[in-house]
């Protein structure tokens, strides 16, 4: 591979804990909560109430407009439609469900042959993932349907994204090597839909069981091909990946199709074959369930809707939690409510321990410019975390906030501790505050 | 409702929650470690009273950062070793000669006057060491008061009487004439000078500590030092090019202050280019004092000058935004 892409980290990898942890099935618990918003775009609208019967991958939400399904993870009886509380910080309206252990199979969903396959047109395909609730199962998950269809015809290379940059996490890494032939499956239908004859598996080389896997599981005449790529921290980042695997740069504000690239998960691509082929919506997904103070960290194969705190137990830990992340340490989202369920793009459930704290009461900038050496969108953040303390929108939006991603390698890299991704995503909502409203539609 | 098995006090912040294990402290530290050497080399060159000289200065500068922010309720800096590396540095830049009241003077206006006024840590916009080092002219005979090397011990440790002064190679230099010490004395530092300057050799181990452990970039000491080299082996004095710009390069302060005080994170560039014009303006300067100044040394005024540009550095040499550059676009 000769490309890269600037900057980035390594951080402590900690994928030791989980990684030769078999993928276990969680057992289902006694009440799920499904969230009406798994996805980015409108939520849908319950399509069950209260007392309603629920089968297993029954729809029970669905919206126009920029929206997939969501679907019941079991069969049982709709205990409420209410807010609760949910991973991202916020409420969202759910639908509660009481597990009945009958686990009886929605009347629609049935598997489809090889052959019936075959005769699938690319729109019919495209139906079928929306239907099945799919969306990016790495984290973004913004509709799969949609990133497809908008790419047909612009898109020339696709890259399945198997990078999983985050330390602890290894979801996507036993996902390749306990189901490679689904996820490969699953990456052919992409290609047929896009109309095109090959493509690239990206992974991180941290991983060389898996990358085994694929290898074994690869026919070379379907035109994919495994690209092993050197660790570094954010190399899943979408744009960060395209640079690396075809040395293209997408533009600012502008979305992978713009350089012919398409990213999908691989965790993604094994849904869209269990879709096609089992029809099977997305109501499973892997979670890597480990952090530094956990006892038997674990790999499950957990029905959405679980609460955080049934993954935990399942795991156990040695001391008092510190911090609890749905996904990993350097873009999860510290919880507060572990009643708060797995949703589609739950990759990981970290549960650190006291020794992960380093936030310091008042932080010094010592200018030593180490955040702008590891920011892989080339800003400044010592720059622009001067504009936000100086609460000047105009020069936030000079030192270009808005393209910052988030990834946290500045602030994981900064000497002196500054909390600088909390920093920007407080410029970037001042910026937001200040633009002009849109007019109100009459 | 969800029923809690049991509660935690959880933490919640923003991401990313993992830190690297390098912090302000751990960098002090290194460059701390990267100073030893030319301090066991002062003890041998100049005598015990050296390392007193600099413990004094150390010790002070850490009272003085912390009595300041006790008076004025602020938060305690001295853990980041900030104050340390001052105390050290203040030290190497002044005779071993020096009184101890003087040098606590000079402790007293970096950490106070340069530093704490300026708002602490990060926000001071000339080098404590440097300008308080500037302020110590005040008293220009305690601060070219040189020992001869060998006499080391003729210092006492507590009263500066009895003292054989010599001259440095740089004042031999200023009158443009060779050192009469060999290059090997200069390299290895058994000049005339400041406590921590002498040693060339001792320094650079120094410096090779602190890109190994990254805590500096090259660039700035290279830039520096190479633009003093360009500049006196392009306008020599005497006959012999080369000896005329390896005695430049080896005498007074240049390798302490290129790699170690104009590297200060504070009071140098953030971009790679700002960097480089920096280290360029600092050998420039450095070379234009030598020559044409009335004091032999030009390297500490050279960096403070430069520490006032910083503010215009810092707008060269941006980089350009992922996705808006050449690359952008192009399939």
């Amino acid at each position: 591979m000769a490309f890269s892409f600037f900057g980035g980290i390594h951080p402590k990898e900690n994928k030791s804990y989980a990684e030769h942890e078999k993928v276990q099935a969680f057992p289902e618990p006694d009440i799920l909560v499904i969230p009406m918003s798994q996805h980015i775009g409108a939520p849908c609208k319950p399509l069950v109430q209260k007392g309603d019967h629920v089968t297993v991958g029954q729809k029970i939400g669905d919206n126009a407009g920029l929206c997939v399904p969501v679907h019941s993870s079991v069969s049982g009886t709709v205990k409420g439609v209410e807010m609760r509380p949910h991973s991202s910080g916020s409420t969202m309206m759910s639908v509660v469900i009481e597990n009945d252990h009958q686990d009886e199979l929605c009347p629609d969903i049935r598997p489809r042959t090889p052959e019936e396959v075959e005769k699938l047109t690319p729109e019919e395909l495209m139906g079928i993932i929306r239907e099945a609730g799919i969306v990016g199962m790495g984290g973004a998950t913004f509709p799969t349907h949609v990133k497809l269809s908008s790419g047909i015809g612009k898109v020339d290379t696709i890259i399945v994204n198997v990078s999983e940059c985050e330390p602890y996490i290894v979801a996507d890494d036993r996902l390749c090597q306990e189901y490679p032939e689904q996820m490969l499956s699953g990456v052919g239908i992409v290609m047929k839909i896009l109309g095109l004859s090959g493509a690239h598996i990206a992974m991180e080389d941290n991983k060389p069981e898996a990358a085994q896997a694929i290898r074994q599981a690869l026919d070379p005449r379907t035109g994919m091909v495994l690209d092993v790529l050197p660790a570094k921290y954010p190399q899943g980042a979408e744009k960060q990946l395209i640079q690396a695997i075809t040395g293209r740069q997408v533009p600012s504000g502008g979305l992978p199709a713009a350089v012919g690239c398409a990213v999908f998960n691989a965790a993604t691509c094994k849904a869209i074959h269990d879709a096609v082929y089992e029809g099977m919506p997305l109501i499973r997904r892997i979670v890597t369930v480990s952090g530094d103070i956990v006892m038997e960290p674990k790999n499950l194969m957990v029905a959405v809707g679980t609460s955080l705190n049934d993954l935990m137990e399942a795991v156990g830990h040695r001391e008092n939690p510190y911090k609890v992340l749905s996904g990993g340490p350097m873009m999860g989202v510290a919880q507060f409510d572990l009643s708060a369920p797995v949703t589609k793009g739950t990759n990981a459930v970290t549960i650190l321990g006291s020794a992960n704290r380093f936030a310091v009461k008042e932080p010094h900038c010592i200018r030593c410019g180490k955040c702008i050496g590891v920011c892989p969108m080339h800003l400044m953040p010592v720059r622009m975390y001067r504009a936000e303390r100086s609460g000047n929108v105009e020069a936030m939006k000079k030192e270009n906030t808005m393209d910052c991603i988030e990834c946290g390698c500045c602030a994981y890299t900064c000497p002196a501790t500054i909390p600088l991704v909390q920093s920007f995503r407080t410029a970037k909502q001042k910026i937001r505050d200040a633009a002009p409203k849109p007019a109100p539609k009459a | 409702m969800a029923q809690m098995k049991y509660f935690y006090e959880l933490t919640v912040s923003s991401s990313p929650h993992a830190h690297s294990p390098v912090t302000t402290q751990t960098l002090m530290r290194d460059v701390l470690i990267a100073l030893l050497p030319a301090l066991v080399g002062s003890v041998y060159f100049f005598g015990f009273r050296a390392l007193l000289v600099t413990a004094v200065s150390a010790a002070a500068c850490v009272f003085f950062e912390w009595i300041y922010r006790k008076l004025m309720h602020k938060d305690s800096t001295v853990y980041d070793c900030s104050a340390v590396v001052t105390g050290v540095l203040l030290a190497f830049v002044c005779p071993v000669t020096i009184p101890y009241w003087c040098i606590l003077i000079g402790d007293f206006f970096a950490i106070v006057v340069v530093k704490q006024l300026f708002g602490g840590i990060g926000k001071n916009f000339m080098n404590p060491a440097l300008a308080a080092r500037a302020f110590l002219f005040s008293w220009p005979v305690l601060m070219s008061n040189w020992v001869k090397v060998g006499f080391s011990n003729a210092a006492g440790l507590l009263d500066t009487a009895d003292v054989v002064t010599a001259a440095t190679p740089l004042s031999s230099m200023h009158q443009g004439m060779l050192p009469t010490d060999s290059l090997m004395d200069l390299w290895i530092g058994r000049v005339g000078g400041c406590i921590g300057e002498t040693s060339a050799l001792l320094l650079l181990i120094g410096g090779g500590y602190l890109l190994i452990r990254k805590v500096i970039t090259p660039r700035i000491p290279l830039a520096f030092i190479g633009t003093v080299a360009v500049l006196t082996f392009l306008f020599p004095q005497g006959n012999d090019r080369l000896a005329w710009m390896a005695a430049q390069i080896l005498s007074g302060g240049l390798m302490l202050g290129a790699i170690f005080m104009a590297t200060d994170y504070v009071t140098s560039p953030l971009t790679g280019k700002g960097q480089l014009l920096y280290g360029i303006g600092c050998g420039v300067l450095t070379v234009a004092i030598r020559y044409f100044g009335s004091y032999n040394e030009g390297v500490s005024y050279a960096i403070l000058v430069m520490n006032a540009c910083v503010m215009l550095l810092d707008n060269v040499g941006h980089p350009v935004k992922f996705g808006a550059g050449k690359e952008a676009g192009r399939k």
